[in-house]
């Protein structure tokens, strides 16, 4: 769905991201993992151009995105739907306003239809009463589900999470969570999120990735994924007291 | 696409290009902006927004722009006043104050106004959104960050600038009449004469003229600074800051070459 092909992005002379290659599938919870600075967002952000790889390709089934301009590049970013990391709500509208605004701006609904949408788009995150609030009148963990909400109402084919539980107390990490795994089992959104928390990736990705200076050091199942022997990825797993044995009840307690 | 990459600059050269390279991005910005005007005009929900940009530049200038121009008016027939008083001239202060604010002063001052009053406070907030990441996200919804932003910002400026100019020119010549009348003994109805007698039709033009580069590039200064700003409220300010300096040099560099263009020496 979306191929990376030797992607190498260089920021003036720090290699972020070098010669990745990678391919998506559709209907997968991708996880990209890896510590600070690893180039995890840089590569969240090629896939919707808002960087350009300095060397190598991204497509989008057989479209080249790094390619795409103007209408090109507005038709194909209209097949994603991306939680940026501060959730990006503009701060003049009400949260419901900041939902409505990709329907209002992109397509000709009527103002009952477009109403009707934000509604479920604020229920499916439990927002229903903050629909009238201003960001700044809600909490982070509330943001970033207003933020989901307008990530998916124009029901998008991919979603992007920009580290979407970061910052967030266990409980509102784990409905994010949740969140992310119906959305992929009752709408089939392909997801790609960003993160640091492991033990969210073992609950919800379907693949897991970890990323070390430019290249994938690991990627496969969860269960393959916590299996690893690379010095890098036990560490990081250790880290986080996500060990060996510790693996199983992760995967069973899955949402 | 506006969101983009800082380009590093390595050199001399490097920095030569860099700059070229940041006119001719604020150039199509400014084209585009206006090119996308009738879209603003024609949608509801951006009509919305141009009249509340409106109110912004305009109405909730207005204090400042009043003090300014009636003080302008003051200086200028108290400076003028005091020379010609030397040659028993001082009736002619009226043509004085009127055609320095229709040719220069009143879209000057304006110019200045809206650049430390509205300019700044574009600069500002397309900054923090910039660094907030809410232009990538309105980007991300395929959404045209020139249109649904600085298109509203831009006309806006062009229908309030040549409004205020005239509102300054107005105040300034009353302000002027005043210490006239209460300083210099000039009779108001004779300061009136010689100010509507000398002034030219022209002068009015090109007033307005100037007025409407001034809110082109107050517009478009702020918005390309809003747009490019990176690292943080650190980079906030300087945008900011950037935004107020570049406006005030170019309004005074065209300033004159529009006063070059339309009046022989």
């Amino acid at each position: 769905m979306i191929r990376f092909e030797h992607v190498t992005k260089t920021f003036g002379d720090q290699n972020v991201l070098d010669d990745l290659s990678f391919e998506l599938h559709k209907g997968e919870i991708f996880h990209i993992v890896g510590p600070s600075g690893a180039g995890k967002s840089v590569t969240l952000k090629h896939m919707v151009r808002l960087l350009s790889p300095t060397s190598g390709s991204v497509w989008l089934g057989d479209r080249e995105i790094n390619a795409a301009d103007g209408r090109e590049l507005e038709e194909l970013r209209e097949h994603f739907g991306y939680l940026f990391q501060s959730a990006a709500l503009l701060g003049w509208m009400t949260v419901g306003e900041n939902i409505a605004l990709p329907l209002r701006e992109k397509t000709k609904l009527s103002e009952d239809e477009i109403e009707g949408k934000v509604r479920s788009a604020l229920k499916m995150v439990g927002l229903e009463d903050a629909g009238e609030k201003y960001p700044s009148e809600i909490s982070g963990g509330m943001q970033k589900r207003a933020g989901l909400a307008r990530a998916i109402v124009r029901d998008p084919e991919i979603v992007l999470y920009d580290e979407p539980t970061s910052g967030l107390d266990p409980m509102t990490s784990r409905t994010i969570d949740r969140l992310i795994r119906d959305l992929n089992e009752r709408l089939g959104i392909t997801s790609v999120v960003v993160t640091h928390d492991l033990y969210s990736s073992f609950l919800t990705a379907t693949r897991i990735a970890m990323l070390s200076r430019g290249k994938f050091i690991e990627l496969g199942t969860p269960e393959q994924f916590a299996a690893s022997t690379h010095p890098e990825v036990r560490g990081f797993l250790d880290a986080q007291g996500v060990g060996a044995g510790a693996i199983a009840p992760h995967l069973t307690a899955r949402p | 696409m506006i969101t983009r990459e800082p380009t590093p600059v390595t050199g001399p050269l490097s920095a030569l290009a860099h700059a070229f390279g940041e006119i001719g991005r604020a150039g199509i910005l400014a084209f585009q902006s206006v090119l996308l005007l009738p879209v603003t005009l024609f949608r509801w929900r951006s009509r919305r927004e141009l009249v509340s940009q409106m109110y912004q530049a305009g109405i909730k200038s207005l204090p400042i722009i009043s003090v300014v121009a009636l003080f302008t008016g003051m200086i200028l027939a108290l400076q003028v006043g005091l020379e010609l008083r030397r040659y028993n001239q001082e009736i002619y202060i009226g043509s004085a104050v009127m055609v320095s604010l229709l040719r220069e002063m009143g879209p000057f001052m304006t110019g200045i106004v809206l650049t430390a009053c509205v300019g700044s406070s574009m600069a500002a907030q397309l900054g923090t959104m910039t660094v907030n990441e809410e232009i990538a996200a309105l980007e991300m919804m395929a959404i045209n960050p020139v249109r649904f932003l600085m298109a509203p910002r831009m006309g806006a400026m062009l229908f309030m600038t040549p409004l205020l100019s005239f509102y300054t020119c107005v105040l300034g010549v009353i302000g002027g009449g005043v210490v006239g009348f209460t300083q210099l003994s000039v009779p108001w109805r004779q300061y009136i004469k010689t100010a509507v007698d000398f002034a030219d039709t022209r002068d009015l033009y090109v007033g307005l003229l100037k007025a409407l580069v001034f809110a082109v590039i107050i517009t478009t200064v702020a918005c390309y600074e809003g747009f490019t700003t990176t690292r943080g409220a650190v980079g906030v300010g300087q945008a900011t800051r950037r935004s107020v300096i570049s406006s005030l040099l170019l309004i005074l560099m065209t300033g004159y070459i529009i006063t070059r263009m339309f009046y022989d020496l």
